[in-house]
């Protein structure tokens, strides 16, 4: 991360109107965009210990993509209807009691399996499926950009309206009734707003990493809050700094741009840990 | 759900909950079956039985977080209830101050987020973080939580389950100072009848049913909690002692009872 390859970024980033025709811009932006929904979205899944529903939900993104294709959908519509359908059943399954762990290994990986099949059953997938599983941040349209800022929005706006609500469930459940809450409506919102984070974020990162990217901000971003908001927000932060660092990362060393910004994110983690050593042993 | 109401001329409510004929079924198992009880305002009332005689799940249907399978629960118009859970199982990822905790999931003012800590005896803790607390301390601030808004009526399930017996006799001074206090109703469950007996109004002993219910003494000698939770007991000791405390004709009991306290040693105002 040398100043040269920071320079570029910075000074298009402050030119006019024809930014947005920088692909470097759009992915900076892209990042930038999803880095709401994952930093908000990301606590809870630390919370609730919801990391391989993540999973599941996104490996179901691979089969999303490869069914669109088929049958001519458009690519986000398809994404999001079955990671939408995946996280339904993985939650409604939970609720009933099944073997949690088990039931999200099996789905998660027949997903995966599934999906990679069907990708290489359709042609347009099978040609650039590292792009689907590994994410394509350079390659980010104008259209694809305006799909992840309001799905990020939307996912961003839904967390923020039932916040309350929603800690309060993941809290304690019993408690939530009391109150008036009910904790199956705020898992619903939490599985809805899951699904719209992997459609939009395929692009990004990439159908394996989105987990990656929902976790470790705010992993990183544990260590150094006192409250939820703040959790939050440093989530945020660090999704948003790994999106520009890992972009550096990528352009200067040429590595995938999708893997570059989790190792990003995973030395944030790091420094945070290290932070906390410090703080702890001063406080 | 229903409401206790009626025709609305009455000047306040004689009744703050009332469970009808309630049975609830898992699964086509019965865990309750035909339960009727009410609530009047000041009371306390604890609901003692052995695990698996359905306590929690009477706490539940009456709280409306399971729907009665026969039966029906009403409410006092505008009844507000504090709860208290069994226990804040709080995931060591998720950071949370005592302050922050209170303002769930409605944002209470700083005066009252402080007057509710002072109430319960944990005034300096605003900024600990939740997972800090010992398990006194978190039942003390889950207490001073569902003590801010005013509640009629205080609904805690087996309050004291990890506590050591001192904090346990000592959490339930607390309860009873605030009922004194405040006037809310307390409605509580309990395995460990010893100390929460003798500051219970009224004791109904559950084992899927009713099987008795009155004032503790009363209860305690009843044939159908001998059953339940049999005599010479370590838990019916205890109760000799209590019964002691409150009633002297059972002088029968007394050496028993200065045997009991020299064992646990657990002091009883």
């Amino acid at each position: 991360m040398t100043m040269p390859t920071i320079m570029p970024i910075t000074t298009t980033l402050i030119t006019g109107m024809s930014m947005l025709d920088d692909f470097l811009v759009r992915a900076v932006l892209a990042g930038i965009g999803l880095s709401f929904a994952t930093g908000l979205l990301g606590s809870f899944v630390v919370w609730r210990r919801m990391a391989y529903f993540g999973d599941a939900t996104s490996h179901a993104a691979i089969l999303g993509v490869a069914l669109s294709l088929a049958v001519g959908l458009p690519i986000g519509l398809g994404t999001l209807l079955v990671a939408l359908a995946m996280a339904a059943t993985v939650a409604g399954l939970a609720s009933r009691g099944w073997a949690v762990d088990t039931t999200l290994g099996v789905l998660a990986h027949s997903a995966l399996a599934l999906g990679l099949v069907a990708a290489s059953l359709v042609p347009g997938v099978r040609a650039d499926l590292s792009a689907w599983l590994f994410g394509d941040i350079l390659a980010v349209t104008k259209s694809d950009l305006l799909f992840i800022w309001c799905g990020s929005a939307l996912v961003a706006a839904l967390l923020i309206w039932r916040w309350n609500a929603l800690l309060t469930a993941t809290l304690n459940e019993d408690l939530a009734f009391a109150d008036g809450i009910n904790p199956h409506r705020e898992r619903f919102i939490l599985v809805l707003a899951l699904a719209v984070v992997v459609a939009a974020a395929i692009k990004v990162v990439g159908a394996l990493l989105i987990a990656a990217m929902l976790i470790i901000p705010a992993a990183a971003a544990r260590g150094l809050s006192r409250t939820p908001e703040v959790m939050a927000g440093l989530a945020v932060l660090v999704g948003a700094l790994s999106s520009v660092l890992g972009l550096e990362m990528s352009l200067s060393a040429d590595t995938p741009a999708g893997p570059s910004i989790i190792v990003a994110a995973v030395i944030c983690f790091a420094i945070s840990l290290a932070l906390r050593q410090i703080l702890a042993r001063r406080g | 759900m229903p409401d206790l109401s009626g025709d609305g001329s009455m000047t306040g409510p004689t009744e703050l909950i009332r469970a009808q004929g309630v049975s609830v079924q898992f699964g086509g198992t019965p865990v309750l079956s035909g339960v009727t009880l009410s609530l009047k305002p000041r009371e306390i009332v604890t609901i003692v039985g052995p695990n698996g005689s359905g306590k929690s799940t009477l706490l539940r249907a009456l709280l409306g977080i399971i729907p009665p399978t026969t039966g029906r629960v009403a409410r006092a118009p505008g009844l507000r209830i504090g709860y208290v859970p069994q226990k804040l199982a709080l995931d060591p990822s998720l950071p949370m101050t005592v302050r922050r905790f209170l303002s769930l999931p409605r944002r209470v003012s700083d005066a009252d987020a402080q007057h509710a800590l002072m109430r319960v005896g944990m005034a300096d803790s605003a900024l600990l973080q939740m997972a800090s607390l010992s398990g006194g301390q978190m039942q003390r601030v889950l207490l001073a939580r569902a003590l801010i808004n005013a509640p009629h009526l205080l609904v805690l399930d087996e309050p004291t389950q990890g506590l050591d017996q001192p904090g346990e006799a000592a959490f339930y001074r607390l309860i009873e100072d605030v009922r004194r206090e405040t006037g809310v109703a307390v409605l509580m469950v309990s395995h460990d009848l010893h100390v929460v007996m003798a500051a219970s109004d009224r004791v109904i002993c559950l084992n899927g049913h009713i099987c008795c219910e009155g004032a503790p003494a009363v209860v305690s000698t009843a044939p159908e909690y001998r059953a339940l939770f049999g005599l010479g007991t370590k838990g019916a000791l205890a109760l000799y002692r209590h019964v002691h405390d409150h009633d002297h004709a059972h002088d029968h009991a007394h050496d028993h009872a200065h045997h009991d306290h020299s064992h646990h040693g657990h002091e009883h105002a």
